[in-house]
């Protein structure tokens, strides 16, 4: 259902409710189909964030837990935009992000994988887009964790994101990926997907997010529900170059954390 | 640009606690969002919202994460003008608050009841649902049962079939601290909450 202008939740993109390979969707996923609603309802609007309240410092996942000493693992950048389906970047909309240590452990009391912790790593960030929609983290790469769906099931490498977008309507959970993860090709909740639309989930290598001596760079475009067909014309019709750092995010200082 | 594709939804899985809700948590980070709406400058009736995500079985889901989106006591929808920054209202509007800290594993949100947005409309409180177990997040509202005359000319709940209206009314109780509005939101089976497709 179209609501407010937005374009309709794609369900040729998102998963199903109930995928029975994932175990939990069975006694957890809504047996009736959701009931179309339209018009111009509330959850066409929804919450701004004050760049004020948002610390640049938070999308540095390498520096924000630190206690002694840096976290262990392969330092990486996530970077990208969030867009709308006409390719126009979402400004100031919040962008959280949450994944397992190095060693495929995350903070969470509940996870009880038997692998370390580490000290100086919690795995939990946040930034807002800035006006052309761009973030970038810097953070560890995540390791893959077994799980309990099915016998020797495993996580693939991932980072959980979430994104508000201009409204509640727009509201999206995610996990990105890794290309060339071997364990894609066995992992039920990236195969619920459709098929068409699994490669939206995996990041690409970018050379030119890397940080030369410091960390490898991934690329991660993140599509919300669109307003409208045509894009504006102040839309430009290539985007700034990707490798700069969001820096007009207006803020009252803070670290420099690329 | 060409027109590219919606990314796909994924679970927020059961591990979201010190990402999303670091504080109600106990977790050393910041919190975005919190489940207390109210503040000192917000107008209104004060009420307590809560409720349970309760599965197939009926067992309460204690690693969901439900989210709020209202208006305020007026009827006014948070401006969408404070994007940059700017003229920003007292009232967010918005309120986050998982299931894994209250022994009954409710959710607990601090809040005003909220007016109606429009004439001919119920006032009522936006929900999304998320937890390990669904691919997608889920849509749905609650109404207050102290409302019935505006619910039965709410166009919205007008749309649902009849039999299926009462899950989506919380019912009032009064308590020491204040009104408390509750609504418990089944997943899957008997008496299964409306959820939207919006």
């Amino acid at each position: 259902m179209s609501v407010g202008g937005f374009s309709a939740r794609d369900w040729a993109s998102h998963p199903p409710l109930i995928a029975p390979d994932y175990k939990s969707t069975k006694t957890r996923g809504p047996a009736q189909p959701p009931i179309p609603i339209g018009g111009d309802l509330a959850e066409t609007a929804g919450p701004s964030f004050d760049p004020r309240t948002i610390d640049p410092a938070q999308a540095d996942l390498t520096a924000n837990a630190r206690v002694n000493a840096a976290p262990i693992g392969e330092r990486i950048v996530v970077a990208g935009r969030v867009l709308d389906e006409a390719g126009r970047g979402v400004p100031h909309t919040l962008v959280e992000v949450w994944q397992a240590n190095a060693a495929g452990r995350y903070v969470h009391a509940n996870d009880r994988h038997d692998a370390p912790l580490d000290p100086n790593f919690l795995g939990a960030g946040h930034a807002l887009t800035d006006a052309d929609g761009r973030f970038a983290f810097r953070t560890i790469k995540p390791g893959a964790y077994p799980w309990g769906n099915h016998h020797n099931a495993w996580r693939p490498n991932h980072i959980h994101f979430s994104v508000i977008g201009p409204a509640l309507a727009t509201r999206l959970v995610t996990q990105m990926y890794f290309p060339g993860d071997p364990l894609l090709d066995a992992d039920p909740i990236f195969l619920a997907t459709p098929r068409a639309a699994r490669p939206r989930l995996i990041a690409d290598f970018d050379w030119s997010l890397t940080e030369p001596g410091i960390a490898l760079g991934y690329r991660f475009d993140i599509v919300l529900r669109g307003r409208g067909q045509t894009p504006p014309e102040s839309c430009p019709e290539e985007s700034p170059p990707e490798e700069s750092p969001p820096e007009d995010l207006p803020h009252d200082g803070g670290a420099d954390h690329g | 640009m060409a027109e590219r594709g919606q990314t796909p939804s994924q679970t927020v899985g059961p591990f979201f606690a010190y990402g999303l809700t670091p504080r109600q948590y106990g977790y050393p980070l910041p919190d975005p969002v919190g489940a207390d709406l109210t503040g000192p400058e917000v107008e209104g009736t004060r009420i307590w919202l809560t409720g349970r995500v309760l599965d197939a079985a009926g067992a309460p889901v204690d690693d969901a994460l439900v989210e709020i989106w209202q208006a305020d006591a007026h009827g006014r929808l948070p401006t969408r003008a404070g994007a940059g920054g700017g003229n920003r209202p007292a009232f967010r509007g918005f309120g986050r608050c998982g299931t894994g800290t209250d022994p009954d594993s409710r959710f607990v949100f601090r809040t005003v009841k909220p007016g109606a947005i429009e004439t001919g409309a119920a006032p009522h409180v936006s929900l999304v649902v998320f937890a390990r177990g669904l691919l997608n997040h889920l849509f749905t509202r609650i109404y207050f049962a102290d409302e019935a005359r505006a619910n039965a000319g709410d166009p919205v709940l007008a749309q649902v079939p009849e039999d299926r209206r009462d899950t989506l009314i919380a019912q009032r109780r009064e308590t020491p601290d204040g009104p408390v509005y509750h609504l418990d939101i089944r997943l899957q089976g008997a008496g299964e909450t409306v959820f939207f497709d919006l």
